[in-house]
């Protein structure tokens, strides 16, 4: 996995180059201090996020119980068909995918990764190369990556950890920037693919 | 107008859930319970690794090493309105979850929630992926290696999200 191995290669820089470059400035009480803090601050910020999320949870749960979840994605899946034109119509992978970015709008990233994950192996059966990626997962891909959130959960509950007066009020920028971010990725995508289409 | 959507968005999507389920007679209450519970598990998972880059994060940037780094392109920024104390964020964001977490922490703790700087950090990673993490995961767990322009589109995708994460704050806040 990438995300190992990079981490363990930034990891390691951050804390020899960091302690380092402290001792190099004489800086010895500092990076003594910084020890112990880090583990209050990373104690104190797992149990301010976990009621939030526990919250979420719940309250997505209604919804996923109350089949709501999968209302949205039907909903989504028209529109989806025309983003995905080599997917076949009626497809299992659409709903597959719709249901991924509904639970990643709302928020929930972990949850949104088990329809993720199937969504690829129901791709992975649409593909002729099974070592290349196909057009569709790329486009699923570039979707995913760019982030599409209404509600980001674990950033209102930061800003209101750090006694914000308006914890939520960054929810519409988050969503034009996320909207920005989303569509330019389907475009840059759209023009690569009748570009290779055509050559 | 924008301020009462931020403030609206989550209150009216919790009534409208509930609503649909009482529609289609949910047991409400044991499920709101029953999806709680799930969260030991997700907050046992996440705990050690938010430990883990909070340490690394703090060492590193307390250190000042970076800082040294980027007084050099730190004019550049600043004609641009785009505060010097963002870019670390912004290079961790498309690598690690954690990592971006830890110094989003650091920049609400520092400059406060409500500051640019705290906005600029809050849009940011509320509206952007780990890409690399995705990316691999979601590959690798059908076996593709060939990835074609997904890892490069997804890169571009990060820093106009970024980019348009600074400018919409500007826009909104400024």
């Amino acid at each position: 996995m990438v995300e190992k191995f990079m981490v363990n290669k930034i990891w390691s820089f951050f804390i020899v180059v960091g302690i380092g470059f402290a001792l190099l400035t004489g800086q010895f009480e500092k990076i003594n201090q910084i020890f112990f803090e880090s583990t209050k601050v990373s104690f104190d910020l797992t149990m301010q996020i976990f009621p939030v999320i526990a919250l979420w949870l719940g309250i997505m749960n209604i919804a996923s119980v109350s089949g709501m979840l999968k209302r949205m994605s039907e909903i989504l899946s028209p529109f989806l068909g025309k983003i995905f034109p080599e997917i076949p119509r009626g497809h299992e992978s659409l709903s597959l995918i719709a249901s991924n970015i509904v639970i990643n709008m709302l928020g929930l990233g972990n949850s949104a990764t088990p329809f993720g994950l199937k969504a690829m192996q129901s791709l992975q059966e649409l593909n002729d190369k099974k070592d290349t990626a196909s057009n569709s997962m790329v486009t699923f891909l570039i979707i995913n990556t760019s982030g599409v959130t209404i509600i980001p959960t674990t950033v209102i509950t930061m800003r209101m950890m750090y006694g914000s007066a308006h914890p939520t009020e960054i929810v519409a920028a988050c969503i034009i920037s996320t909207l920005i971010s989303s569509l330019s990725g389907i475009f840059i995508d759209y023009i690569i693919r009748k570009r290779r289409g055509r050559a | 107008m924008l301020n009462l959507i931020s403030e609206l968005t989550i209150p009216l999507l919790v009534v409208i859930i509930i609503l649909y389920a009482l529609r289609k007679k949910v047991n409400i209450y044991d499920a709101f319970v029953e999806g709680t519970t799930e969260s030991f598990q997700m907050i046992l998972t996440i705990f050690p690794s938010i430990l883990a880059m909070i340490f690394g994060i703090n060492i590193f940037l307390g250190s000042g090493v970076l800082t040294s780094v980027l007084d050099f392109i730190k004019p550049f920024l600043l004609s641009l309105k785009v505060p010097v104390e963002i870019v670390p964020m912004a290079l961790m964001r498309p690598i690690s979850g954690n990592a971006t977490l830890a110094i989003l922490n650091n920049l609400l703790l520092e400059f406060g929630p409500d500051s640019m700087i705290g906005r600029m950090a809050s849009v940011i990673q509320g509206s952007t992926e780990t890409t690399l993490y995705v990316l691999t995961l979601y590959f690798g767990s059908v076996g593709i290696r060939k990835i074609r322009h997904a890892m490069w589109t997804g890169l571009a995708v990060d820093l106009i999200g970024i980019i348009a994460s600074i400018g919409v704050v500007l826009f909104i806040f400024g």
